[in-house]
């Protein structure tokens, strides 16, 4: 170190800085994702059992609700389902680790340094879609070895993935303003599972809505898990899986509509929210 | 003052619309050496920290940073500092040499330079050694000093510390007190809080004391010593005799005597210098109780510390009102 400090903090603000800055915050987040093995177990381990669980327990019983276009496979209508609700689990360590950066007082030493104000939030999102990328690959290979097979082409399967990883990157600001108003990682973990695991069994992730009381198939129907998976379903595998009204370009344009929609309300937000958070 | 690094004028900020944190404090911190906020928990002083790094805006008030407005070029302002808050912000999942060039980076160095000012600092703060270790593997003290590490990649010109050492033990205390006197050799301002009257008296150049969100005082160890009036009165007693010592110096209206729980010494504050300790002899003699010992000496930092704000800093312990130790 020089005798007499000078600032050389090579303050420059615009593009190339704010996309460099994201880019360490999403180094680190992915960092911690890769050194700390309870993390990535978890995010292992439950799409895995998921698909078991889901395909050779309960997938005999639901599988004469299903729809021809499965062909009498559960595994075939289960997958994309599981890609839609993967995607907005994905997004919940967004939550815990926000609260964790305020606790810890990270959130204060990054506030008090001259980089963007958005780097935060959005290297950690970007480090979650990295992450949900991971898992639908997971969970495709997984279901491709027990019997998955997409009805439509690749280009297809591709375009349901992109709007999957969308779905969750957008659910992904959410998580990330709800941990910067609980604030307590315990109470954000919590929180964001009550919120999360209804969402997914009240969708048609699992089974058709059809089959759900009128009250509950009002809103089971529309809401944004079972849109996105609708959309999964018809872009994987074909317009005969939709329920009757329904088009794969409907659903496709409704499922990003959501995830338009969520991102419009959340990434402002949590970048309000962040710019005036402090442990 | 020309040479002020940081000017802060009637600052006000409430939580809630309830409590004052800061009521109106100004505070001017000249450049170079350890400026030390001295206070008891709640006294304002992490709010004071937090609005002079940024954090948080004032209600009411300015601050300038090397001249930098806090709320008109926040950004400004924090490419001039660095800032180590109360829990050491680092990264358990991260290598200490990791940690240090993440937040070179994100002050703004390109990569090469930012490796090479985490080498260099890393070295001085002698953490080399385990620099490629996890951090999650480090000793608390070794936390506090990659923290102060990653805070110093940026070479800031004011460098804020809020509690740097609490909940450290002593020798890491030492260490870390070692490594803060050397930075500020160097010509970095150092503006820390403390609770701790030892560290404020060991450390800075300068004190401000704070209490209930307002400065109570100024100036340095010397100075602030000097403002109690000059002198105290200390007795010792025998255990036995503590009590019978109370009564007395209550009656007599010394009431401000404070007993040290350590060995049970007796202070008073002796305004009549010494007067004072012949009142007090006085009045043990009559009370039938014959100190082990007795003296006029000038007051410690402590002993200042009650005489300007009217209660002890909640950290010192040390000693504690007669009311209350009865």
């Amino acid at each position: 170190m020089s005798a007499t400090p000078t600032t050389t903090g090579h303050r420059s603000s615009g593009m190339g800085r704010t996309v460099g800055d994201i880019a360490v915050i999403a180094r680190r987040d992915l960092l911690r994702t890769l050194r700390l093995p309870d993390v990535l177990v978890t995010s292992s381990v439950m799409p895995v059992i998921f698909i078991l669980m889901f395909t050779y327990v309960f997938g005999g019983a639901i599988q004469t609700a299903l729809p021809p276009a499965a062909h009498g496979r559960y595994v075939n209508w289960l997958i994309p389902g599981l890609l839609a609700q993967f995607a907005l689990f994905g997004s919940l360590g967004a939550a815990f680790r926000m609260s964790e950066d305020l606790a810890s007082g990270a959130i204060d030493r990054f506030r008090s340094l001259p980089m963007a104000r958005l780097a935060l939030p959005a290297g950690r999102t970007l480090a979650d879609g990295a992450g949900m990328l991971r898992t639908m690959a997971l969970l495709l290979a997984v279901g491709l070895t027990i019997g998955f097979r997409p009805q439509t082409s690749i280009p297809a399967v591709l375009a349901g993935v992109a709007i999957a990883l969308g779905f969750g990157y957008a659910w992904s600001w959410a998580m990330a303003a709800l941990g910067l108003v609980v604030r307590t990682p315990e109470a954000v973990q919590t929180a964001s599972f009550m919120g999360a695991f209804p969402l997914a069994f009240t969708s048609s992730v699992f089974v058709p809505t059809q089959t759900m009381p009128g009250w509950l198939q009002a809103f089971a129907a529309h809401q944004p898990v079972t849109v996105t998976t609708n959309a999964l379903r018809g872009l994987l595998l074909g317009q005969g899986a939709l329920p009757q009204g329904q088009t794969v370009t409907g659903q496709v344009v409704l499922a990003l509509a959501w995830t338009g929609a969520i991102t419009a309300v959340f990434t402002p937000l949590a970048v309000h929210l962040y710019r005036r958070a402090v442990s | 003052m020309d040479d002020a690094i940081i000017q802060a004028e009637d600052l006000v900020k409430a939580y809630g619309g309830k409590v004052r944190a800061l009521d109106g404090l100004s505070l001017t911190v000249p450049q170079g050496g350890i400026f030390a906020l001295l206070g008891p928990n709640g006294a304002g002083k992490t709010t004071l920290i937090r609005i002079l790094a940024t954090l948080l805006p004032p209600d009411a008030g300015t601050a300038r940073i090397a001249g930098i407005d806090v709320r008109q070029d926040p950004a400004g302002v924090r490419a001039q500092i660095g800032l180590a808050g109360q829990a050491a912000a680092v990264d358990g999942w991260l290598t200490g040499r990791e940690n240090v060039e993440m937040v070179g980076r994100l002050y703004g160095l390109p990569p090469g330079l930012s490796r090479r000012r985490a080498r260099e600092v890393l070295e001085r703060i002698h953490l080399t050694d385990v620099a490629d270790r996890q951090v999650k593997t480090y000793s608390g003290g070794m936390r506090r000093r990659l923290d102060l590490a990653a805070s110093l990649v940026g070479r800031p010109r004011v460098l804020f510390l809020d509690e740097p050492t609490a909940g450290l033990d002593p020798a890491s205390r030492h260490d870390l007190w070692a490594l803060i006197r050397d930075l500020a050799e160097d010509g970095c301002t150092v503006v820390l809080t403390t609770q701790y009257l030892e560290e404020a008296d060991q450390l800075a150049s300068r004190i401000a004391v704070i209490d209930h969100g307002r400065l109570a005082s100024e100036g340095t160890a010397a100075q602030l010593k000097d403002r109690v009036g000059g002198a105290v009165v200390e007795l010792r007693v025998a255990a036995a005799d503590r009590a019978r010592t109370f009564r007395a110096l209550r009656e007599a209206d010394l009431r401000d005597a404070a007993v040290d729980e350590h060995d049970g010494r007796v202070v008073l504050p002796a305004p009549a210098g010494p007067k004072t300790l012949q009142v007090a002899l006085r009045r043990l003699e009559d009370a039938g109780v014959t100190p082990v010992d007795a003296a006029l000496r000038k007051p410690t930092l402590d002993e200042a510390f009650l005489a300007l704000t009217g209660h002890h800093t909640a950290a010192s312990d040390r000693a504690r009102p007669v009311e209350a130790a009865r």
